[in-house]
């Protein structure tokens, strides 16, 4: 019997060690060069591509007839922040897909992390198609990462029908947007002006920016983080002020709870982005032809500034065996005539190049909306007065704090201005802990 | 349990026989074919153990061992470097990680006992003799565990929202005060209640199945000496159902200490779970997020080893109790 288990052991000791041994030399490298890598193409080429813009499967449709030599291949894995989580993983685990739309804000954290291909190679003829400010979302260093896809300028939505009904005009300073806040739950308590989120980050950093707040900027070689400056505080100071009163709700946005309340009237009025009809056409059905559009209140009465909200980029990834036809892929899905009007009809965007922002698909009014025939003409002049934007390799982080310190301050009713400051040190410990150069110290 | 070879069902014990031609060489064949049988049946579970236990382990370990910091200016590169205890270090400091465990033991406090207590009333009700509609009991009480955690949260958060609950409604219309799962103190209610439902009815067959175990003279014996239903669930049953009991408590802390399902997915629907509210869901958050494998790894090995500790703790506590049949 002690001859039978050492034997047992023994065995068991040899599969281990020689499993170990297997395991220990194939070590992860994490410093993949970005350099394209391939010669030429022969042969069908299919790419993988992982994007979640509503309808965009026709889109891809089109390029596949067009072109049978690089079939490209569709997967809505999921959307936004989780995207970016999922193409980190895979890009460790080596297999990541050949292109992916990257929102404006993950692109420094996929550029450090050495995910995004560099493509200022492909991008050169077309820069000239994209605004500065535009083409400033996909650029760092000199080097171009993505093209940008859809642009999203912040604009007021709101139930046209029941500001008629409680007597409510359209604010055009945040002043005035409190006072109708006020006067509608004085008139019915069971409804609110709208709601402040804290679980939309990307959605409050627009606000901060149309106020003026500048999160990230570049000095040099150093980075400069400013969260808790003073147009955020102003922001933040006045949702607030707000929210803790009762006279806005503070409930997260895109739950069953506010889909519901989206549409049946307990919410009037929602400040958000040029792709917003596509939203409430899917969570709002039965108040079609009911919104309309206006430019989001100043803070100053005449001025005309406004934030950016989403919007999305094409990266190719740089472990991707095909660079050359994906980034053939991305330049014409975002640029080509034929795809940027698919977009725009089928997927509701709006498109960054600025050719596309006068194509006849944004003549009329969107479907959801046929009410304002003028959408698209005011969208555009209201894009023209976009802030430019810097994001930093941290977002992440940032945005995960922003989620925390304000669901923390709607539920103890505290002031939003310590938030921020949360939010501040969480963002320059972390890049600290990189070992990133801020300046200021 | 103790000897491998009887449990692995060799062909015999290797003869001791003299050397020779004929039935001494058969002989020599079933000795090495059954000292080979174990291992062979072994192999299988071991592979599989050593590939997704033990190595991923070990590089977990490694990788806790390790940190990644930039090189190259403004949008350099994150590379691997060495730090050793840094994470650990900074892992203990961290008042995250701290508060978070408070919750978990507050949590802990609230699932472990009214869901074993739960199972096992339910499981002596089932056992009375004299109980109807068994099997419809059996199944009806078992049957949230056979629906998805994620799935079985999303359900519970519909009827959480104010908004949209049946709840709330039949409350508003019945004159009643307004349930509020979503308050400061109820939240953890909420989320342990998802957890109650879907645990009740595993631990319910497991409590269940002992007690069929138990043989009926022993209950004739009692209704002799003149035991009632309840005296004999109290005096007999349940010291008898001890062994299974402390199992079932073992797993459900380990299961409680790992809680991630339930406020994951009611995290968008509330402003009152943050990112770190219970420790597996910081490590997701560190891991995943913020993009730093490192720290989250150093984070899931103290995690790793407070389970250890406190089931192996437990156990030895309950040593006697629990083995009592075994010995």
């Amino acid at each position: 019997m002690r001859r039978r288990t050492s034997l047992v052991k023994t065995a068991l000791a040899a599969v281990l060690g020689a499993v170990l041994v297997a395991g220990c030399s194939s070590s992860s490298d994490t410093g993949d060069s970005a350099a394209p890598k391939q010669s030429a193409e022969t042969g069908p080429v299919t790419l993988t591509f992982w994007a979640w813009a509503p309808n965009i499967d026709k889109v891809v449709a089109i390029w596949n007839k067009q072109h049978p030599e690089i079939h490209v291949t569709l997967s809505t894995q999921s959307q936004g922040d989780t995207l970016v989580t999922k193409l980190l993983t895979a890009d460790k685990a080596g297999n990541p897909p050949d292109l992916a739309q990257a929102e404006y804000q993950a692109l420094p954290t996929l550029v450090t992390g050495g995910v995004a291909a560099d493509l200022t190679a492909y991008t050169g003829p077309i820069k000239s198609q994209f605004t500065d400010s535009a083409w400033q979302l996909v650029s760092f260093g000199g080097k171009t990462y993505a093209v940008p896809q859809d642009y999203g300028p912040m604009m007021l939505f709101y139930r046209a029908d029941l500001f008629t009904r409680f007597g409510l005009t359209v604010p055009k300073t945040w002043d005035e947007f409190a006072a109708a806040a006020r006067t509608l739950r004085a008139k019915d308590p069971k409804r609110y002006l709208t709601t402040f989120s804290a679980g939309d980050p990307g959605w409050f950093a627009g606000l901060a920016e149309q106020a003026g707040a500048s999160w990230w900027s570049i000095d040099g070689e150093k980075w400069k983080v400013d969260i808790a400056g003073e147009p955020s505080r102003k922001v933040a100071s006045f949702w607030g002020g707000l929210v803790n009163s009762g006279v806005l709700q503070g409930q997260p946005m895109y739950t069953p709870q506010w889909n519901k309340a989206m549409n049946d009237g307990t919410l009037l009025a929602w400040p958000s982005a040029v792709w917003g009809p596509a939203v409430l056409a899917g969570i709002a059905p039965d108040t079609k032809g009911k919104w309309a559009m206006a430019p989001l209140p100043q803070w100053t009465a005449g001025e005309q500034k406004t934030g950016l909200w989403g919007g999305s980029s094409t990266a190719v990834m740089a472990k991707s065996k095909h660079q050359d036809a994906a980034a053939k892929f991305a330049v014409w899905l975002n640029t080509d005539p034929t795809a940027v009007d698919a977009l725009v009809t089928q997927g509701s965007l709006y498109p960054a190049v600025t050719a596309g922002q006068s194509t006849p698909a944004l003549t009329k009014a969107p479907d959801f909306m046929p009410n304002q025939p003028d959408f698209y003409q005011t969208a555009k002049q209201i894009s023209g007065t976009a802030a430019a934007v810097t994001w930093g390799p941290d977002v992440n982080v940032t945005y995960t704090s922003y989620r925390d310190a304000f669901g923390k301050a709607i539920q103890a009713k505290s002031d939003f201005a310590t938030a921020l400051s949360t939010m501040q040190s969480a963002t320059v410990a972390d890049m600290k802990k990189l070992g990133f150069d801020l300046a200021g110290g | 349990m103790d000897d491998p070879g009887r449990a692995a069902g060799g062909s015999g014990r290797p003869g001791s026989g003299p050397t020779g031609s004929g039935p001494a060489r058969s002989r020599r064949r079933r000795a090495v074919g059954s000292r080979l049988a174990p291992v062979l049946f072994l192999l299988p579970a071991a592979v599989l153990f050593v590939l997704f236990l033990l190595i991923p382990i070990g590089y977990a370990i490694l990788l806790s061992l390790h940190g990644q910091r930039v090189r190259g200016g403004l949008l350099g590169r994150r590379t691997e470097v060495w730090v050793g205890l840094d994470n650990y270090r900074a892992a203990l400091a961290d008042p995250e990680l701290w508060h978070s465990l408070v919750r978990l033991v507050i949590y802990g406090l609230l699932v472990v006992p009214i869901m074993l207590g739960l199972a096992l009333a339910f499981a002596l009700m089932l056992d009375v003799p004299t109980a109807r509609l068994r099997r419809f009991s059996r199944i009806a009480i078992f049957l949230p565990y056979a629906v998805p955690g994620v799935i079985a949260t999303m359900l519970w958060g519909f009827l959480y929202l104010p908004g949209v609950s049946p709840i709330r409604y039949a409350a508003e219309h019945l004159n009643l005060p307004p349930p509020n799962f979503f308050g400061v103190h109820s939240i953890f209610g909420a989320v342990a209640n998802v957890a109650i439902w879907g645990g009740v009815g595993f631990n319910m067959i497991v409590l269940y199945t002992s007690l069929r175990a138990v043989p009926s003279e022993l209950y004739d014996a009692a209704r002799v000496d003149g035991c009632g239903e309840w005296q004999i669930a109290t005096r007999i049953k349940i010291p008898l159902l001890v062994p299974a009991i402390v199992m079932t408590t073992v797993f459900s802390l380990i299961a409680t200490l790992q809680v991630f399902n339930e406020p994951m997915t009611l995290r968008p629907l509330t402003n009152l779970i943050p990112s770190t509210w219970m420790p597996l869901m910081k490590i997701y958050r560190d891991a995943f997020i913020a993009g730093d494998v490192y720290s989250a790894a150093a984070t899931s090995v103290v995690l790793a080893l407070a389970t250890l500790l406190l089931s192996l703790g437990f156990l030895r506590l309950l040593q006697r109790r629990a083995f009592a049949e075994e010995r």
